[in-house]
C-alpha cells in the first residue's frame, strides 16, 4: 500500500508550494516541531479555575448532570461497604469483576462476605465492573481511565454497570491538567517509561446513551447501563 | 434504496410529499436547534474557542505533509501500520487485504463517514465478509438497505413505528407477541442483538474525529459506547481516517472537542471520547493485537491549493445540517450524496467534480444560518458561491436556470432595453393578476405557483422609481 504514500504526500506538497523556497520549508518544520514540543494550550473555560474541594464539587456537579451516581466515603477502606451497599440497593446479585489493581485488591474485602470478589478482564457474563480511575475532571464531570496491566478496557465497557473508584485528591480542573497528569505518568514508569501513551485512554463522562431513535436520549445503548462514583475524600 | 441515481429536484419533490419523512424531521429541529444554542450559551469561551479551534485547524492544514509524516512515525514506533490511499479503490483494497489476513469472516464497524465514502460494506459482503454496524442508527439503516440519512444521526428520517416494523421482520428470534412500541425497549432489544456479534467479530472497524501527531493516536467520539466494544474485543482494530482529521497535539484535540459535542448534540462533552495509541501492550490484558489506519485522500489534497481549503476544517458535528431550512423540508436523502447539508453540498463536489453534482450548491437559500453555527467558522454560502460559478463557467448548471441566467444577462447588459421590457412586463402582469392582484398560474414559473399565488406588481418599477428620485434630488 506504500504505492499511495509518495502519490499522497506529492499532491499534498504541491498543494502547498514545498520545493519552491527552502527558507520557507525550513520555517513550517521548525514552526511544526516547535508546536509538538510545547504542547501551547488553547484558552481553558475559567468554570474549573477553583480551588481543589470546589473543584471535587464541581466534578460530580457535572457527572450527576450527565446521570452518573455519586457517593462519598472518608478512606479507602469504606470502599467495599459502598459497593456492597449500592448493589444491594439497585437489586443486583452481590458478585463483582474487580480490576486487577492492587490499590483495588488491598482493601478491607473480608469485611463484606456476601460480596463474591473475581479479578480480570470483563467478561460476557460479568455485570458488576469495578475500577479505578487514572483521574476525575471537574469541568465536565469526566473519568478518565487509562489502559495497563491494573485495569482492563473491557471492564469500562461490556457490564451493565460500572463502579469506578475515585480518590479526591486525583480530582483536576480542565482536561488539559489531566492530560499533564498523563504524560507525567507515563514518562516516570508507566508503559516503561517511554512517555508513550497507553493503548487506550477513555474519558468518559456518565453511562452509555442514544438518541438515535426519534432524538429520545435512551441510557444503556451498549455500554453501561449505569455509572457510579465512589469519591474518596481521604487528600492524605 | 439509492437516491443518487435521481435527479435532486425530483428526490426534493418526492421528500416534501412524504408524510413519514414529515413526522420524522421534525425532531431535527425541536431536538438539535433548543440544544446547541444552550450548550453554546452556557460556556462563556464558547465563541473564543471558535476562533481557536478554527486556528489550530488552519495551521495545521498549511502544515498537512508535515504533521501526517510525524503522525504515520509515531504510529509506526507504536507498533502500528498506516495504509495511505489516494482513492476509494485503494482504501478497500487494503481494507480487504488485512481482513482477509486476519481470515476475517464478521467485522463490526462504528459509526464511520469515510466508510460511506469509499462504500465498503458493498466490498465486504461481495469478499464473503459480514460488516455489523454496530451504531443503533447505522444498524436501523444498514437492516433498511438505506443509507445514513445524517452525518450524526443516520435514521433521523424514520419514526419509531417504522424502526418497530423493521425489527420484528429482522428480529425472529423474539416472541411475536413482545411489546416494542416505546423507545427503550427497541433500544433494549438492539443491544441483546449486538451484543454477541461484538463478541463474535474478527475485525472491528471504526472511524477517528481526529488522529493526533504528537502521540501517533486516533481518538473517536461516541455515546452510545458501540465504538469502544467495536475497538477492543476484535483482534484487528482498523482506523479509517480522512487526511485532514490530523491536529498537532493532544491539546488541540481538547480545545476542538470542546466546541464538537456542544455544537453537534449541545452536549457538554459526549459519553466517551476514547484516545487509542497502536496495539496492545505487552502487559495489557485485553485490546487488539493488530492496530491498522487506512488513511483515505479522495480529492482532498488537490483542495490545499484554492478556496475550498476551508472545508478541510470540517469536524463533521452536523450543525450547519441541522440548521439547514432546505435540510428540514427535504431531509438528507433526496440529496443523493453521502453527505447531506451544506457541508454536503460544498463537499460533494469537491470529492466527485462538479459535473456529477451541480445541482448540489443550488440547495441553498443562502439564509447564511450555516455559516452562524459552523464551529470551524467556514464560510459554507461563500463556498456555495464559488461552486455555483464553476459550475456554470463549465456549463453544467441545468438547463433552464442556464437559460434563465442568460437571457437576463443578456438584458441586464442593454439598460435602455431592461427598462423598456421589466415596465412592459410589470403592467402585463398588473393586467393578468386583474382586481385580486394575484396569478395563480404563470408559463416558466409553475413550481412557484404551485404551492402559491404570485402577488403582481403594483406601481413602477424600481429602476423607473430610481431615476425619478435620483432626479429630483440632483
Ligand atoms: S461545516 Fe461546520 S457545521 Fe457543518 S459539519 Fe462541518 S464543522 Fe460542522
Amino acid at each position: 500500500m506504500s504505492g499511495d504514500r509518495e502519490r499522497v504526500l506529492g499532491s499534498l506538497r504541491r498543494g502547498l508550494g514545498r520545493g519552491q523556497d527552502a527558507t520557507a520549508d525550513t520555517a513550517a518544520r521548525t514552526a511544526v516541531a516547535q508546536r509538538i514540543d510545547r504542547r501551547q494550550r488553547g484558552p481553558i473555560p475559567a468554570r474549573s479555575d477553583l480551588n481543589p474541594a470546589a473543584q471535587v464539587e464541581l466534578f460530580e456537579t457535572m457527572a450527576r448532570e450527565q446521570a452518573a451516581t455519586v457517593v462519598h466515603v472518608a478512606d479507602p477502606d469504606g470502599v467495599p461497604a459502598a459497593v456492597a451497599d449500592y448493589l444491594k440497593a439497585a437489586n443486583l446479585p452481590p458478585r463483582v469483576r474487580v480490576a486487577p489493581d492492587p490499590a483495588l485488591g488491598a482493601l478491607p474485602w473480608d469485611g463484606q462476605p456476601l460480596l463474591e470478589i473475581s479479578t480480570g478482564r470483563a467478561a460476557a457474563e460479568d455485570l458488576v465492573s469495578l475500577t479505578g480511575a487514572f483521574a476525575g475532571i471537574a469541568e465536565t464531570g469526566t473519568l478518565m481511565l487509562r489502559s495497563g496491566a491494573e485495569h482492563p478496557t473491557t471492564l469500562n465497557f461490556l457490564p451493565d454497570v460500572h463502579i469506578v473508584v475515585l480518590r479526591a485528591a486525583d480530582v483536576v480542573g480542565p482536561y488539559e491538567d489531566a492530560l499533564d497528569r498523563l504524560r507525567s505518568h507515563e514518562s516516570n514508569g508507566g508503559n516503561g517509561g517511554n512517555g508513550a501513551m497507553p493503548r487506550t485512554v477513555n474519558f468518559v463522562t456518565g453511562p452509555s446513551r442514544t438518541a438515535d431513535i426519534e432524538q429520545t436520549i435512551q441510557l444503556g445503548a451498549h455500554g453501561p447501563r449505569r455509572l457510579h462514583i465512589i469519591l474518596i475524600d481521604e487528600t492524605d | 434504496m439509492s437516491a443518487a441515481d435521481r435527479s435532486f429536484s425530483e428526490n426534493a419533490r418526492a421528500a416534501v410529499a412524504d408524510p413519514q419523512l414529515r413526522r420524522a424531521m421534525h425532531h431535527v429541529k425541536e431536538g438539535f436547534i433548543g440544544k446547541r444554542a444552550k450548550a453554546a450559551a452556557r460556556l462563556p469561551e464558547f465563541e473564543v474557542l471558535r476562533d481557536a479551534a478554527r486556528d489550530i485547524k488552519d495551521h495545521t492544514l498549511a502544515h498537512l505533509d508535515l504533521y501526517l509524516e510525524r503522525y504515520e512515525a509515531q504510529v509506526i514506533e507504536r507498533g502500528g501500520q498506516v495504509h495511505w490511499c489516494a482513492g476509494p479503490a485503494e482504501a478497500r483494497a487494503a481494507i480487504l487485504d488485512i481482513c482477509r489476513q486476519a481470515g476475517a469472516r464478521t467485522v463490526t464497524k462504528g459509526k464511520s463517514m469515510i466508510g460511506e465514502e469509499i462504500d465498503i460494506n458493498a466490498h465486504l459482503e461481495a469478499a464473503g465478509i459480514t460488516p455489523v454496524e454496530t451504531d443503533l442508527g447505522e444498524y436501523i439503516v444498514q437492516m433498511r438497505h438505506e443509507r445514513p440519512s445524517h452525518i450524526i444521526a443516520p435514521a433521523v428520517h424514520l419514526t419509531k413505528d417504522v424502526i418497530e416494523a423493521d425489527f420484528r421482520a429482522q428480529h425472529r428470534q423474539f416472541p411475536a407477541d413482545r411489546s416494542l412500541s416505546e423507545v427503550p425497549e427497541l433500544v433494549d432489544e438492539a443491544r441483546q442483538v449486538l451484543r454477541q456479534r461484538f463478541l463474535d467479530a474478527d475485525v472491528g472497524i471504526t472511524g477517528a474525529n481526529f488522529l493526533v501527531a504528537e502521540t501517533g493516536s486516533s481518538i473517536i467520539v461516541t455515546n452510545e459506547g458501540n465504538g469502544d466494544l467495536t475497538q477492543i474485543l476484535p483482534r484487528v482494530h482498523i482506523v479509517i481516517a480522512s487526511l485532514e482529521k490530523v491536529v498537532p497535539t493532544l491539546e488541540d484535540a481538547a480545545t476542538i472537542l470542546r466546541v464538537l459535542a456542544r455544537s453537534a448534540t449541545g452536549q457538554e462533552f459526549s459519553t466517551y471520547t476514547t484516545v487509542s495509541t497502536g496495539p496492545k501492550r505487552p502487559d495489557d490484558v485485553d485490546g487488539p493485537e493488530v492496530y491498522h489506519v487506512v488513511l483515505l485522500d479522495n480529492g482532498r489534497s488537490d483542495l490545499l491549493d484554492g478556496p475550498f481549503r476551508e472545508i478541510l476544517r470540517c469536524i463533521r458535528c452536523g450543525a450547519c445540517i441541522n440548521h439547514c431550512p432546505v435540510y428540514h423540508t427535504i431531509g438528507g436523502h433526496a440529496y443523493g450524496s453521502v453527505y447531506p447539508g451544506p457541508i454536503g453540498a460544498v463537499l460533494t463536489p469537491a470529492l466527485e467534480g462538479i459535473e456529477a453534482a451541480a445541482d448540489l450548491p443550488e440547495a441553498s437559500s443562502f439564509c447564511g444560518r450555516c455559516e452562524a453555527v459552523c464551529p470551524m467558522r467556514i464560510p459554507l454560502p461563500k463556498l456555495l458561491r464559488h461552486w455555483r460559478e464553476r459550475a456554470y463557467d463549465q456549463r453544467v448548471t441545468p438547463g433552464r436556470l442556464r437559460a434563465g441566467i442568460g437571457l437576463w444577462a443578456f438584458f441586464a447588459r442593454r439598460p435602455a432595453l431592461y427598462g423598456f421590457v421589466t415596465g412592459l412586463a410589470a403592467r402585463l402582469l398588473r393586467a393578468l393578476g386583474g382586481r385580486g392582484g394575484r396569478l395563480a398560474r404563470l408559463p416558466l414559473a409553475g413550481g412557484w405557483t404551485r404551492f402559491r399565488d404570485l402577488p403582481a406588481p403594483e406601481g413602477r418599477t424600481f429602476r423607473s422609481q430610481w431615476a425619478a428620485k435620483k432626479g429630483a434630488r440632483s
